[in-house]
């Protein structure tokens, strides 16, 4: 039997602040098996975003169980969390988080400079960071500051930046959120290349358009999963197409 | 992670932001120049008041006429009259029965008079003294001779300038054997004095001084029988004690004096004024380093505030970077290095204004005519250099440490 790439038992996260609690997520379970592209969508104040940084672990769930490749985290140190997210973890964020005045090649050298394997690597630097400008059509502004590209360039030199070190999970956080509907097609297609070339996606997402482009979403309201469905009719984003 | 990467990134953060990098480290140019420029200055001052010992001879004494009280100058420095200090009193201090640790003695008296030179008239000092001045004074001649014993008995009419005078009278004329007026007198000079380009201490005058023998001055010129003061040469510097006592004891023969209380002369030691004067600048340089030692603190202060600053500003930055996998530590050594490196950056900005204002100082005060060699001291740039990184590594702690704790998924979240 293989193990699911992530697997979450019973999860809660309660935040306090100055003595208000609030509980972002309340007993969620579910598992995600290698290869997959799951959307989680719920509206805002759902606890989706919550539950992708704990997922992600920028975050530590209050309760539950969180195996990930079959580990429990909660054994994970902050730097071990750390190095995984650097080797294991692709982010794409809503706004991008893009280095201002620094270079695309830069920003996607980023999490290079914070991998510890020194000795034993089989490509130079370059290659992989032309390689990840080259899988998103980005290799031609490769000498461009980050702030002289649009919006849908920079989500996608932000794509490249997740991943540059060839992540086994790839987590985009509203990646169409600040894109035009154009710009938001190609970086959905991107995404799904991606996925079809083995990475494990996990996309969160307010819109039921975008969602239909994973395999599978898992609905989430008021902390819980409310729904778990395969989806039917996948939408295949295409050139030309536009999102709505 | 390799070792160079803390560097490059805050290279790269420093550079994106030129204009609140320098303002940053202004405060730590400012002190770390002062400092430079204090400690050179201090040396210089240091270097040209061991020259005015040089210059004097460090084994003087000064006999002057009038008591005085150790704390309080004495009366004759405060341009009171007081004819108490004779010629006889001059030769007996040369005795060598008297005074053995005595090398050589001169006395001193003097007055201001009109100088005519052909049809010019000028106003210049002169000092009646004894031949062996040039001795006890380490003076030097420049052409000619100076003052001898038989001009000093003969009352001649014979004059040494200082080199200042000659070339105020004369100009580019040789003087040697010209005839001057001195209040109507005639005299013939004899010789010219080296130039001598020390300040202080009654050497200065050296230069602007016409020098004739003693008794000539006392006759002819001030029509007096007494001494201003007198000079003692000691042998040796560490009998200066010995000699003081001697001279006291000689004088008190010579005075009719029982009590030391009565003393109607008072004798001192020159290099002791001396050692008096470099405490006072030592002082003063100790105060001034203060000063730049907290200029230099301020400056870190001002550099943990911009860094602080700095942190909040970046925070989505901070939150990034651990996103995509910076330890803790990274961050914490991203703003440390970035922090060091600011300060170390002001810090050889500070060093360079401070050498150069150094050298400024140095070549003006040169051009004033004093001896001021341009030193810096090594160990000064050293300690300053290392002072400014100390400085950015302990004022950049608290904001590194504030920055790797920050929580990157509120770091994201953060507007």
């Amino acid at each position: 039997m293989t193990v699911p790439l992530l697997q979450v038992k019973n999860l809660y996260k309660t935040y306090d602040n100055e003595g208000v609690k609030t509980q972002a997520v309340s007993g969620v379970s579910f598992s995600v098996e290698e290869g997959e592209f799951v959307a989680i969508m719920g509206p805002s104040g759902s606890g989706k975003s919550t539950l992708m940084q704990i997922l992600g672990f920028l975050d530590r769930p209050t309760e539950g169980e969180y195996l990930f490749d079959g580990n429990n985290t909660k054994d994970f140190s902050d730097d071990y969390s750390a190095d995984l997210r650097n080797k294991k973890i692709g982010f794409v964020f809503q706004t991008f988080n893009l280095l201002p005045r620094t270079t695309v090649f830069e920003n996607v050298e980023l999490p290079l400079l914070y991998d510890r394997k020194i000795i034993g690597r089989d490509r130079s630097n370059e290659e992989k960071i032309k390689e990840a400008l080259n899988s998103v059509m980005m290799e031609h502004r490769m000498n461009y500051f980050s702030n002289q590209l649009s919006g849908g360039e920079k989500q996608r030199v932000a794509i490249a930046r997740a991943l540059v070190n060839n992540p086994a999970l790839i987590f985009a956080d509203e990646p169409t959120g600040n894109l035009d509907s154009k710009s938001g097609t190609q970086i959905m297609k991107i995404l799904q290349k991606l996925n079809n070339e083995g990475h494990t996606i996990i996309l969160v997402t307010h819109e039921t358009f975008t969602a239909q482009h994973a395999k599978r979403i898992l609905y989430v309201k008021d902390g819980k999963i409310a729904s778990d469905e395969i989806v039917k009719e996948r939408r295949i984003a295409r050139d030309g197409e536009m999102l709505k | 992670m390799q070792i160079l990467n803390p560097i490059k990134i805050s290279y790269k953060n420093l550079v994106a932001a030129k204009f609140r990098s320098f303002l940053t480290i202004l405060g730590i140019i400012i002190g770390v120049a002062s400092v430079i420029i204090i400690m050179a200055v201090g040396l210089s001052a240091q270097e040209l008041i061991l020259d005015q010992i040089r210059g004097i001879g460090s084994n003087l004494i000064g006999v002057l006429p009038g008591a005085s009280s150790d704390d309080g100058p004495p009366a004759a420095a405060l341009g009171i009259s007081i004819t108490t200090l004779t010629y006889d009193d001059l030769q007996a201090m040369k005795d060598g029965k008297n005074i053995p640790e005595v090398e050589d003695v001169a006395g001193y008296v003097m007055g201001t008079g009109k100088v005519k030179y052909e049809e010019e008239d000028l106003s210049f000092s002169f000092t009646g003294t004894t031949a062996s001045y040039i001795n006890v004074e380490n003076a030097e001649i420049e052409t000619g001779r100076f003052l001898n014993e038989e001009e000093e008995i003969n009352l001649s009419r014979v004059a040494v300038l200082g080199s200042a005078v000659a070339e105020e009278i004369f100009g580019t004329e040789n003087p040697l054997n010209k005839k001057i007026k001195i209040d109507d007198n005639n005299f013939t000079v004899i010789g010219v004095l080296k130039n001598r380009s020390s300040a202080a201490f009654g050497t200065s005058s050296q230069n602007d001084t016409i020098y004739v023998p003693l008794r000539t001055a006392q006759n002819l010129l001030l029509g007096i029988n007494h001494l201003g003061f007198a000079r003692l040469k000691v042998r040796s510097s560490d009998l200066i004690g010995v000699a003081i006592e001697n001279t006291k004891i000689t004088l008190r023969d010579q005075h009719d004096i029982d009590d030391p209380a009565d003393d109607d002369f008072s004798v001192r030691d020159q290099a002791a004024a001396v050692e008096t004067i470099s405490n006072v600048t030592d002082v003063l340089r100790y105060f001034l380093l203060s000063i730049g030692t907290i200029s230099l603190i301020v400056g870190g202060v001002g550099i943990m505030n911009v860094m602080l600053i700095a942190v909040n500003q970046r925070i989505r930055e901070v939150g990034l970077r651990k996103a995509i996998g910076a330890r803790n530590l990274d961050i914490a050594w991203q703003f440390l290095v970035e922090s060091a490196t600011i300060s170390f950056l002001g810090g050889m900005i500070g060093i360079i204004i401070g050498v150069l204002f150094s050298f400024v100082i140095s070549e003006i005060v040169q051009a004033l005519g004093y001896t001021w060699p341009f030193l810096i001291s090594f160990w000064s740039v050293i300690v300053a250099a290392a002072v400014s990184i100390i400085i950015g590594i302990i004022f950049g702690m608290y904001p590194a440490r504030k920055a790797s704790q920050v929580s990157p998924m509120e770091a994201l979240r953060y507007e």
